[in-house]
C-alpha cells in the first residue's frame, strides 16, 4: 500500500510522539522552551561531527547536547547575565559554529535542508531502533522520576524541603531533553524540534484542567500531528518537520475556541 | 523544656551569606517533638532565610544545621503556580506524599476547604489556598512542621481558628512546629520558645520573658509589649535600618 520509507516514517514518527508528549508538558510546566531550543541548535554541530566522524548522529547530538547543558550551568556560576541571554548566546553560537564546521565539509555530500526541516525519506532500520528503545527508556526514567520532578517543577523550594532532592532530577530531566531531541531530529528536523515539544503541550494545556489529562491530551495532540503532517508531506511533497508542526498549530488554533467555550461556561 | 521530648532539629550558629551581604547569622535554636517555636523579626530579619536554612533549601550555610527527621511539612511564605500547569487542590495535596482520599478530605476539612478539592489551584483566594496549604503540611502526619507566616490573607475569625488548630494538631501527632508569625498576640500566647531576629538572634527565651526584654520592645514598639506585661531591661546595642548593629559606648 505505501512505500517502506514511509511506514518506517510513521514508525518513527508515532515513537518520537509518544515521548515528545509528556516530555513537552514538563519543557512548558518549566518555561524551557528556549533552553530546548538551544539544545536543538546545537544539533547541528552534533550531526556534523556524526558525519565527520562517520558515528550514529543521534548519539552525537546527544552528546552535544549534554555538554551545552553542562557549559549553561557553568556560566550560569561565572556571570550575572540572565538565563535568556546566555541561551541566546549558546543556541546561535553553537548553530553558527556547526554552519562554519559544514562548509569545511565540502567533500561529503549534505543535505541541509533535511538536516533542518526533518526529511522522510532519511529514515532507516537503525534510527527506528534508536526511536523506539531510546523512546522507552527516556519515557521509562520520567515514569520513575516524575514525583519529585513534578514537585519541583510546582515549587523548588517546596520539594527541597519535604526532602525530594530537585536538583538531581531537574538534571536527569535535562539529560531527558537532550536525548528525545536526538532521536527526533531526523524526522522533525532541528529547527522545529522545539515546536513538537511544545505545541501539542500548549495545545494539550487548553483543554484540560489537571496534569494527568495534559500529558495524555499532549501526547495525543502529538500523534495526530505526526500522522497528519507525514500523509500531507507524502501527498504534497512538503518537507516532513514542518508538515507535523503546521499540522500541530491548526490543533492549538482548534484548543482555542474550545478554551473560550469553557471560560463562557464557568461565567 | 522536657528532655525527654525527641530532637527534631537543631540549629548550631546558623548563618547565611549572599553576594557578601549577610542576611541571617549566629542562630542557635532546638526545636523538640511537641514543641511550637517562634521566630518574629521586622521585615528583612531574616525570619524565612532561617526557615530555609532549616529546611535545607539554602545550601551553602555557616554553621550547622542537624536534622533529625525527614517528616517534613512546610508551609512556604510566597508560591504561586503558573496557569500553564493545570493543577487541582486534590493534585496538589499529594505533590509529596501519596495519600488515600480518607487522608486528603480529613485534612481538607480540618481547614475547612473541602469543598475546593477539585477546583484549580489558580482559581482559589488567598484566603482559601493558605488553608489548601496548611492542609497539604500537616496531611502527611510530619514530625515537624515550618509554617511561614501560615495564615496570611486569611480573615481575622479564620487566623484564631487556623492557629488553634495547628495547636491542636501539633499535639495531636506530636509534632514539632517552626512558626514564623506577625500575630504577636498568637506568638506570645500559643508558643512555647520565642527567638527575636533581627539579623541576628535579638533575644530568646520564653514568650513572657522576651516580651519583658527591652531589644524586643526597641523592635517592635511599645504597644507590642503591651501584649504581656512589662518591666524595664538594659540593652547594648541598636539597630540602624539595614539591621546593622550600633554598639552603645
Amino acid at each position: 500500500m505505501f512505500d517502506d520509507f514511509f511506514i518506517r516514517a510513521l514508525i518513527a514518527g508515532v515513537g518520537i510522539a509518544l515521548v515528545t508528549g509528556p516530555l513537552g508538558c514538563f519543557v512548558i510546566w518549566k518555561r524551557l522552551s528556549f533552553f530546548a531550543g538551544t539544545l536543538a541548535h546545537s544539533a547541528l554541530l552534533g550531526v556534523t561531527m556524526a558525519v565527520f566522524f562517520e558515528i550514529s548522529i543521534a548519539f552525537c547530538v546527544f552528546i552535544i547536547s549534554a555538554i551545552l547543558a553542562i557549559l549553561l550551568l557553568q556560566l550560569q556560576k561565572k556571570t550575572k547575565l540572565s538565563d535568556d541571554t546566555l541561551l541566546g548566546i549558546l543556541a546561535h553560537a553553537s548553530l553558527a559554529i556547526g554552519l562554519v564546521v559544514v562548509g569545511f565539509l565540502t567533500t561529503i555530500r549534505f543535505d541541509i535542508m533535511g538536516l533542518l526541516f526533518g526529511d522522510i525519506l532519511a529514515v532507516n532500520e537503525i534510527d527506528l531502533l534508536f526511536i523506539w528503545i531510546g523512546g522507552s527508556l527516556i519515557l521509562f526514567i520520567l515514569k520513575l522520576i516524575w514525583k519529585p520532578l513534578f514537585a519541583s517543577t510546582v515549587n523548588n523550594e517546596l520539594a527541597e524541603a519535604e526532602g525530594m532532592t530537585p536538583n538531581k532530577f531537574n538534571a536527569i530531566f535535562t539529560i531527558l531533553t537532550a536525548a528525545v531531541i536526538a532521536i527526533s531530529i531526523k524526522i522533525v528536523g532541528l529547527l522545529l524540534i522545539t515546536g513538537m515539544l511544545i505545541i501539542p503541550a500548549a495545545f494539550a494545556r487548553n483543554i484540560s484542567n489537571n496534569p494527568q489529562q495534559m500529558v495524555v491530551l499532549s501526547t495525543i495532540g502529538g500523534l495526530l500531528s505526526v500522522l497528519i503532517g507525514l500523509f500531507s508531506s507524502l501527498a504534497f511533497n512538503t518537507p516532513s518537520g514542518p508538515s507535523i508542526i503546521t499540522a500541530a498549530l491548526l490543533l492549538f488554533m482548534l484548543s482555542l475556541f474550545k478554551l473560550k467555550k469553557f471560560s463562557e461556561l464557568k461565567k | 523544656m522536657n528532655n525527654n521530648k525527641k530532637l527534631l532539629l537543631k540549629l548550631e550558629n546558623a548563618g547565611y551569606t549572599v553576594n557578601d551581604k549577610s542576611l541571617v547569622k549566629g542562630v542557635s535554636f532546638e526545636v523538640k517533638q511537641g514543641e511550637i517555636v517562634t521566630l518574629i523579626g521586622p521585615n528583612g530579619s531574616g525570619k524565612s532565610t532561617t526557615a530555609k536554612i532549616a529546611l535545607g533549601i539554602h545550601k551553602k550555610i555557616d554553621g550547622k544545621v542537624k536534622k533529625f527527621t525527614n517528616k517534613i511539612g512546610y508551609v512556604p511564605q510566597k508560591i504561586s503556580v503558573d496557569w500553564t500547569l493545570p493543577l487541582r487542590v486534590i493534585d496538589f495535596m499529594i505533590l509529596t506524599e501519596n495519600l488515600t482520599d480518607d487522608q486528603i478530605n480529613i485534612a481538607l476539612n480540618l481547614t475547612g476547604v473541602e469543598h475546593l478539592k477539585n477546583k484549580n489551584l489558580s482559581n482559589l483566594s488567598g484566603g482559601e489556598f493558605q488553608r489548601v496549604l496548611i492542609s497539604r503540611a500537616i496531611a502527611k502526619q510530619p514530625n515537624l512542621l515550618v509554617l511561614d507566616e501560615p495564615v496570611q490573607g486569611v480573615d481575622f475569625k479564620g487566623e484564631v481558628a487556623l492557629y488553634e488548630l495547628i495547636k491542636k494538631i501539633s499535639e495531636k501527632i506530636n509534632c514539632g512546629i517552626l512558626l514564623i508569625s506577625h500575630d504577636l498576640h498568637v506568638v506570645m500566647s500559643a508558643t512555647d520558645f520565642v527567638i527575636c531576629l533581627n539579623g541576628h538572634v535579638c533575644c530568646s527565651g520564653k514568650p513572657h520573658i522576651v516580651a519583658q526584654n527591652e531589644k524586643y520592645k526597641e523592635l517592635f514598639g511599645d504597644r507590642a509589649s503591651n501584649v504581656l506585661s512589662l518591666y524595664e531591661h538594659q540593652h547594648d546595642h541598636s539597630h540602624s535600618q539595614d539591621g546593622t548593629i550600633n554598639h552603645k559606648e
